[in-house]
């Protein structure tokens, strides 16, 4: 069992060791065989123990679409909600029960379109909730409509011709909406998958964990080159806190004299120049150019990892201060003297 | 009655709200100095701009009135714009009470004396007064760039046009600014404490205690000591001026009114329903969490629950209207009292998350406080057109309890009997009120705490099933309630959703039969909801025609029915404040009347349930005008009714 993690400090701890098994219920997995959904549930499961919390205060709250299932699989409590509004429930949830982890899974229709109002919204409010966000590119559970991360011109069901959508970098859309915590993984890749989620319980506040995630049946491969052993690793940049970003055999992450990053060869001439990953930075202008680092057509140079983490009040904390400090100054909430105010008359 | 007003019917008691002793009580007593005649009731309408603080005025004199001991009611009627084109009719804002030594049950048809600010003002509510209404204007601001803006083609001040009415022209510009003129104001500042002048004037006709006020401008400006000192200069020079210009003759006094024993206070509709909420909770023991997004005319209620942390109150101000109501969900998930306030838009778009709670049947109210509809409608009007949405909203059989309080002050009633449905079966609850209980007022009997029912949340502890198991949709045998598990208790880690679930183990089912029993057990909880039954007010027994209505339309219903009877009618009244599901008995009671009228302000959404569930011939009575009915307008049709009945039977 690992030290109490600082955003569940307020969450009871378990009283003897869990394991993975603890947190799978009797009920049948119903996803299609060779979704990325049942490698990022084991992962979830095995990590689950790793928090040391009782079970019984680890809450999943969910909204719509194939990743929204994911509830009824972990033996905690669990809420299948509706499309798009799984933030908004589970800030209700957090803000008035600090004692519980509340976990968020969502995808990328449901996070990005129907629900982008409150996915934006818990972000700038920084709710001690944890989201993970699985992004296919494409409607699963609809049978294969291009969603808002779909690449333009797609060809789905419901564009013969091809999408015409820019997408939305979730990303992006995070630092954007204020994120303090921005992390991407990869279903494929469990130990970087279970460090990022480590991260993201550590982390006070909102943390928005996009998962790469295949769907093996309406968009197969989409993230092929991420995982390829002949071509990820001149793919993916692996972000590791103060560390030089390198990549590949012999590639780094640099800053131009815009400001903006660029990928080049590292050579002895320029190592010193290279990008060290911090965070914690608090501008979040870094963090936004690593989430555009990636080329949209080719996904070559994905930064994974946590790419933002930084501290800023957390909501549900600061609603119980108020509570706590209107006690103090008004004292405990008198019924009787509420309801007569300060104008009454008495009739005999 | 004596009224005010000598020469009109229409305030001569056709509303059904003078009192009945009330010749005796009246008279002219004398005092040195002006004479003062005493009435039983008066009812007062203040108008100016938006601008011209007569909310502010209105609430002052409901004060005072209150503070006095006169029964009261009050009717706020204000434009959506905060700040509308200064002098133009749209931009009229007005506040009218009606108090009185006796029970009173509506603002008051029509007004005995009219305050008008300006120009538009007095246009806008003249064709309100009966011939022999009093008018007080505010003459300085009746030029001619102001009258030529609203129409006036000669200046009603002098072109005889108000000879049938007793009119009072005060400078109340002038005679404000000459009282602030050592205030060291600014001209623009000193002229805002107009609308006290005016205070002043009328608490001196009307003999207010004015303490209260005084109090009350040093505490709203205490952190501008010379306005407060400007706003109570202007009022006293008001008083002052009714008390030596001989424009003003009389005075006027209003016994108070003698009403059962207990402590009062005034409240409005939106004031007793958060007072109701944080009953609720204390009475359930259950944490408040109030999820709401800002709407008129429910906003208030989040600005009131805000102010009351100290009660363990959480108020979310949310992204939109289906974050306010996830919010609650998702509170009321954790365990507390989860309460969303809303209007009619609102309501539409929380409609898929309340048929979510009703498939996780979990506690959780849903206010609307109702306004003119459709779409934006009329946001600052009353209507209650949203009883079917209430009723039928929803995709799929998603059966809602539906609870409507009758006057503002019920609105304290209503939250705790909502709260005690939603808690004792699991089920989100509507919480019907409108926007004329919402901003109206009346005396209020302040409850002892002890006296108010408790609600036991009675949330599930351990397992429910012999091999140590639990089920979530294991059902209470009388309520077919499921229990409530909140996180935190171990051993009943449980999941639920929207999509169908199996009876008992609440796991996901698609199965016919199951969906069938499911869909049907959920209707059957909550048509076995306990509500009171339906209490019939028919004095003699032998009534042949029933008044049925529900909400607001109480008072101007029962005033009508009160001057029907005066004039040896013989009709019965019932008020339905649960409506979904209705009192057991309902049916039997309208089965019992050879003629129901139910008048509604909508087009006959409750006449429409009626007819449907009881297969009888309820008749609407609709209007849809904004405001509430007047009841002598409700009196005539009634007593149209009663008379056609009499000509058929006998």
């Amino acid at each position: 069992m690992t030290e109490a993690f600082r955003s569940l400090h307020l969450v009871p701890k378990a009283e003897s060791p869990q394991s993975a098994k603890d947190f799978k219920t009797d009920q049948e997995v119903r996803w299609c065989p060779g979704c990325g959904d049942y490698a990022i549930l084991a992962a979830v499961q095995a990590f689950m123990p790793e928090l040391g919390i009782r079970r019984e205060n680890t809450v999943f709250i969910s909204g719509i679409g194939c990743s929204s299932r994911f509830p009824y699989y972990m033996n905690t409590y669990g809420m299948h909600s509706i499309h798009g509004r799984a933030p908004a429930i589970a800030t209700g949830l957090a803000a008035s029960r600090p004692d519980l982890s509340v976990w968020v899974v969502t995808g990328d229709g449901d996070a990005l379109s129907i629900g982008g109002n409150h996915l934006i919204h818990a972000l700038r409010r920084n709710v001690n909730l944890k989201i993970l966000l699985f992004n296919n590119r494409i409607y699963g559970l609809t049978k294969g409509q291009y969603s808002p991360t779909s690449e333009l011109g797609k060809i789905t069901k419901s564009t013969p011709m091809g999408s015409l959508d820019a997408p939305f970098n979730p990303l992006s859309l995070a630092v954007g909406a204020e994120a303090t915590f921005v992390a991407r993984t990869i279903d494929s890749d469990r130990q970087h998958l279970q460090s990022v989620l480590r991260a993201a319980a550590e982390h006070e506040g909102t943390a928005l964990v996009e998962i790469y995630q295949n769907c093996n049946i309406f968009n197969d491969g989409a993230f092929e080159v991420l995982k390829e052993p002949a071509t990820r690793d001149e793919a993916l940049v692996r972000l590791e806190q103060g560390r030089p970003v390198r990549f590949g055999a012999d590639r780094g992450v640099f800053r131009g004299p815009d400001g903006d990053l660029y990928v080049d060869h590292v050579t002895e001439a320029n190592e010193a120049q290279l990008l060290v990953h911090d965070a914690h930075r608090p501008s979040p202008a870094t963090a936004f150019a690593l989430t555009r680092l990636a080329d949209a057509d080719t996904l070559h140079h994905t930064p994974i990892g946590v790419l933002r983490d930084v501290h800023r009040p957390v909501y549900d904390t600061l609603m119980a201060e108020q509570l706590t400090r209107a006690t103090t100054e008004q004292g405990a909430g008198d019924l009787a003297a509420l309801l007569h105010g300060s104008d009454t008359w008495t009739v005999a | 009655m004596t009224s005010q007003v000598d020469q009109s019917a229409a305030v001569d008691g056709s509303d059904g709200e003078g009192g009945p002793e009330s010749a005796a009580r009246s008279g002219t007593s004398g005092r040195p100095g002006k004479p003062i005649r005493r009435l039983d009731r008066v009812i007062i309408r203040f108008a100016g701009d938006s601008g011209d603080g007569m909310q502010l005025t209105g609430d002052r004199f409901t004060s005072e009135t209150a503070a006095f001991g006169n029964d009261l009611s009050t009717l706020p009627n204000f434009p959506a714009e905060i700040r509308a084109p200064a002098g133009t009719l749209p931009g009229v804002s007005s506040f009218q009470l009606h108090f009185a030594d006796h029970d009173i049950l509506t603002p008051g048809d029509a007004p005995n004396v009219l305050v008008a600010m300006n120009p538009a003002a007095l246009k806008a509510n003249l064709a309100d007064l009966p011939r022999g209404a009093e008018i007080i204007v505010d003459t300085d601001e009746f030029t001619k760039r102001a009258l030529a803006k609203v129409g006036y083609a000669a200046d009603p001040l002098g072109d005889g046009s108000l000879d049938a009415y007793r009119l009072h022209r005060v400078p109340l510009t002038t005679l404000t600014l000459e009282a602030l003129k050592d205030s060291g104001l600014a001209r623009k500042d000193a002229e805002r404490a107009k609308n006290m002048f005016a205070l002043g004037l009328l608490s001196w006709m009307y003999h207010r205690p004015t303490h209260g006020t005084e109090t009350f401008l040093r505490r709203k400006f205490a952190k501008k000591p010379a306005i407060a000192e400007a706003n109570i200069t202007a009022f006293r020079a008001g008083w002052n001026f009714g008390e030596t210009t001989e424009d003003f003759a009389v005075s006027y006094e209003i016994p108070p009114a003698r009403l059962p024993a207990g402590t009062y206070r005034n409240i409005s509709g939106n004031l007793a329903l958060s007072y109701g909420l944080i009953a609720a909770s204390r009475r359930s023991g259950l944490p408040l969490f109030l999820g709401s997004y800002p709407i008129t005319p429910a906003s208030d209620i989040l600005h009131e629950l805000s102010r009351h942390k100290n009660f363990g109150v959480r108020t979310f101000q949310a992204e939109d209207e289906i974050a306010g109501i996830g919010a609650a969900l998702g509170a009321a998930f954790g365990g507390a009292l989860g309460v969303t306030t809303t209007s009619g838009p609102g309501v539409a778009l929380k409609s898929e998350t309340i048929g979510l709670a009703v498939s996780l049947e979990l506690p959780l109210l849903v206010v609307d406080i109702q306004r003119g509809g459709p779409s934006t409608g009329l946001p600052t009007k009353t209507e209650q057109a949203d009883l079917l949405q209430a009723m039928f909203g929803r995709n799929g059989e998603a059966p809602v309890p539906i609870v409507a309080p009758a006057t503002p002050a019920e609105c304290f009633d209503a939250a705790l009997e909502a709260a005690r449905i939603a808690i004792t079966y699991r089920t989100p609850v509507m919480l019907l009120s409108d926007g004329y209980l919402a901003n109206g007022s009346e005396p209020w009997r302040i409850p002892e705490t002890d006296e108010l029912p408790t609600i036991e949340p009675d949330f599930a502890t351990g397992p429910n099933r012999e091999d140590g198991g639990f089920w979530p949709y294991k059902r209470d045998p009388q309520t077919l309630a499921r229990p409530w598990a909140v996180p935190g208790t171990a051993g009943l880690e449980h999941r639920i959703g929207g999509i169908e679930k199996q009876d008992g183990t609440g796991n996901i089912s698609y199965d016919p039969a199951n969906h069938d029993f499911m869909v049907r057990t959920r209707q059957a909880k909550i048509d076995g909801v306990t509500v009171p039954d339906l209490e019939v007010d028919d004095l003699t027994g032998d009534a042949r025609l029933l008044v049925l209505g529900w909400g607001s339309t109480y008072g101007p219903i029962t005033a009508a029915v009160r001057r029907l009877r005066a004039d040896g009618h013989r009709i019965a009244q019932a008020h339905l404040r649960n409506l979904n599901p209705f009192p057991a008995n309902l049916g039997a009671v309208l089965a019992s009347y050879e003629r129901v009228i139910v008048p509604e302000m909508n087009l006959g959404q409750l006449a429409l349930l009626l007819r449907a569930k009881y297969l009888v011939d309820a008749q609407s009575y609709n209007q849809v005008r904004g405001l509430p009915f007047k009841a002598a307008q409700l009196a005539d049709v009634l007593s149209a009714a009663i008379g056609t009945l009499e000509g058929d039977g006998q």
